[in-house]
């Protein structure tokens, strides 16, 4: 049998290479939105990890909402991307600097 | 364990695909390891007792979210070459970070408090308990507000995206019903005496 343990591992390896993928691809927003899925991911198998171990169907009801969340925050953000690109012709990160953040 | 070898399977490729996400070179590819990352990590779901769950992420994920992702980047077109730039850069403060994080997590995780000992491993459910109908009971008793809430935010999801991307094409021809409906015979007709 497979320890609780085990699970959070992999869990943590997901999760900080969504964190890396942040730091290291500082030009491209798609791929910036891909380790959000990633970082999302992980977090996901934690909650069904959880529910396993304790006996308890919450953690997969959880699991359910965070993919609505996931789902709904990239379909907005793909569309905000397809309305920069038709005003700027460019998803860089560079260019998005019309907030002046 | 044979379950505990489908679980190194999994998992091992799971976190070699989301390595592939984060370097690969091409857009594209790292859609596709993405997808890969999610079906393996089904697998692991599916060894968690978690079979709804698992099908929803290859449904929802890989056949939808995924494929979002590519209609945009196909559409969208990336310069690649300068995609590149500055990839090193930042790779200090960032692995440093990570690893920090990856170090934390496993110690957290591996620090006894979550062991075999403190949490048994539980026994698969029998074939007489279906995960869907069990989910199906939780969610529409004890969860029903946040289902709905969660109904409300895809519906806002919806709405929002098409409002950002709708747009009138200015060269483009449009009826007007209502001017249409609107005119008369004298508007358009006239008599002439020849």
């Amino acid at each position: 049998m497979v320890p609780l343990s085990g699970y959070l591992a992999i869990a943590a390896c997901l999760f900080s290479l969504g964190v890396v993928g942040l730091f290291l691809n500082r030009k491209n927003v798609i791929t910036i939105l891909m380790c959000i899925e990633l970082m999302l991911l992980a977090v996901n198998i934690n909650f069904a990890a959880f529910s396993h171990f304790l006996g308890n169907l919450d953690g997969q009801i959880f699991v359910f909402f965070v993919l609505t969340v996931a789902a709904s925050e990239v379909a907005v953000g793909l569309a905000i991307l397809v309305a920069f690109y038709r005003q700027r012709r460019s998803i860089e990160i560079e260019d998005i600097n019309t907030l002046q953040g | 364990m044979l379950e505990t070898a489908f679980f190194y399977l999994f998992g091992g490729l799971a976190v070699v695909s989301g390595l592939g996400v984060v370097l690969a070179r091409n857009t594209m590819h790292s859609v596709m390891f993405l997808i890969f990352c999610f079906f393996n990590s089904a697998g692991l779901f599916f060894l968690l007792d978690a079979e709804f769950i698992g099908i929803i992420l290859i449904l929802i994920y890989v056949g939808a979210v995924m494929v979002l992702f590519m209609f945009v980047i196909m559409m969208l077109e990336v310069n690649r070459a300068k995609l590149r730039e500055g990839f090193l850069q930042y790779l200090p403060v960032g692995g440093v970070i990570a690893i920090a994080m990856l170090g934390e997590l496993i110690a957290a995780g591996s620090s006894g408090v979550f062991s075999t000992s403190e949490m048994k491993s539980t026994a698969h459910m029998g074939q007489e308990i279906n995960n869907t109908v069990e989910i199906g009971k939780e969610l529409y008793t004890k969860y029903l507000l946040g289902f709905e809430v969660a109904a409300i935010i895809l519906l806002v999801a919806l709405i929002g995206a098409i409002v950002l991307t709708l747009r009138a094409r200015k060269d483009a021809k449009y009826q007007k019903i209502s001017a249409q409906v609107h005119a008369r015979k004298e508007d358009r007709l006239r008599k002439v005496r020849m």
